[in-house]
């Protein structure tokens, strides 16, 4: 078994002329909780859907447990994408047999417990859920894998804050111990506690990658104060004459 | 008693001073099982190697004892739980000095007062 689960090296991924991700080397081991944290167009959903082999480096390797990105890496990477992806007139049964099919990990029983204690009913379409209601859903399922690696693209966002201690709570008592869960986001002051380490994205490059409590010792703050520390972005300020506007860059990537 | 990780001091040691209080106080019994990593880890919605950090602090210190056959129980050495109670103790009074100072007291009309009650 390969020491490090996850291994890239001078991963480069660009759109067009937009360079989304540059000399990207990140080496992540087991039995983690890692926080990719960035700011919005960081490139924090272009990594993830590179690992999760949806899309294809321009330049560089991944390599997972070992492996580049196929039907083997599929088979042990539980994918939590940020937006719902199921047709709404599907009900939770449905999904649940879909899933059962899919992937050999998936335990139902395990799903089926955490749907009942939402009650989720198992009839019910989804077309007439809440967005919060939906988006537990999708994190029952992604959870109920015993898979080596979890990513979640932006678990918490959107939903209130009680929804979110159920997500974190249920991220903490459902992964596999033996694998590593890589939780994008930029809603750090909620996360900071379950995670191990934290991987910081700025403009496509990893700035800094440090586990949270070597930053509270060596920083004397927590990541959440050294985050706002690092992205402070000057507000314009209205000058009397304005002859420009400032060029935007970045922006989310689909 | 809630956990709380307020202040921005690593998170390992806030959980090792909160687990210790439990202790003190009786919330975790003399000579009792302590509950698993994961249990108080999803508990305290903290990272369970943080968690499992603290608690090798207070093996450190000898108020955890890890048995072959029953896991991590607390201490029944009631000398060791007098000590840890008696520090703690100590910080208390040691703020509350400050804080009697820091209102313009002496140090004897702090004691005088609280012996006093008003």
């Amino acid at each position: 078994m390969e020491q490090n689960l996850i291994r890239c090296s001078g991963l480069r991924k660009t759109y067009g002329r937009f360079a989304a991700l540059e000399h990207v080397d990140l080496t992540l081991g087991r039995g983690k909780i890692v926080g990719l944290l960035g700011p919005n167009g960081s490139g924090k959903t272009t990594l993830i859907k590179l690992l999760c082999g949806l899309i294809q480096p321009t330049e560089g390797e991944i390599l997972i447990n070992g492996q580049k990105p196929g039907p083997y890496t599929k088979s042990i990477v539980s994918y939590l994408p940020d937006r719902m992806y199921f047709a709404d007139w599907m009900t939770p049964r449905d999904i649940l047999d879909l899933f059962e099919d899919f992937y050999a990990d998936f335990r139902r029983d395990r799903a089926e417990a955490m749907c009942a204690s939402l009650q989720i009913l198992p009839d019910k379409r989804i077309k007439t859920m809440s967005k919060g209601t939906k988006e537990k859903l999708q994190l029952i399922l992604v959870m109920s894998r015993d898979a080596q690696l979890y990513l979640l693209d932006e678990p918490i966002a959107g939903v209130d804050p009680a929804a979110r201690d159920f997500i974190l709570e249920t991220i903490l008592r459902n992964y596999n111990e033996q694998g590593t869960v890589l939780i994008s986001t930029h809603l750090i002051s909620d996360v900071e506690k379950v995670l191990d380490e934290v991987v910081f994205l700025c403009n496509g490059t990893v700035v800094r990658q440090d586990t949270v409590d070597h930053i509270r010792e060596t920083e004397g703050m927590t990541v959440d104060g050294l985050f706002r520390d690092i992205f402070r972005a000057m507000p314009y300020r209205r000058e009397p004459a304005v002859t420009e506007f400032p060029r935007m860059e970045g922006g989310e990537q689909q | 008693m809630d956990w709380s990780i307020a202040d921005s001091r690593p998170i390992w040691l806030q959980l090792e001073e909160q687990l210790t209080k439990r202790i003190l106080s009786g919330e975790y019994p003399m000579g009792s099982r302590m509950p698993t990593v994961r249990e108080l880890a999803a508990e305290a919605g903290v990272n369970p190697n943080t968690m499992q950090r603290a608690l090798s602090a207070l093996e450190g210190s000898g108020l955890v004892v890890t048995q072959r056959t029953a896991g991590r129980v607390v201490t029944e050495d009631q000398q060791l739980i007098h000590a840890a109670r008696k520090e703690q103790a100590a910080g208390l009074i040691a703020a509350y000095l400050q804080g009697m100072q820091n209102l313009g007291f002496t140090e004897e009309e702090a004691r005088t007062y609280l012996k006093e009650g008003n």
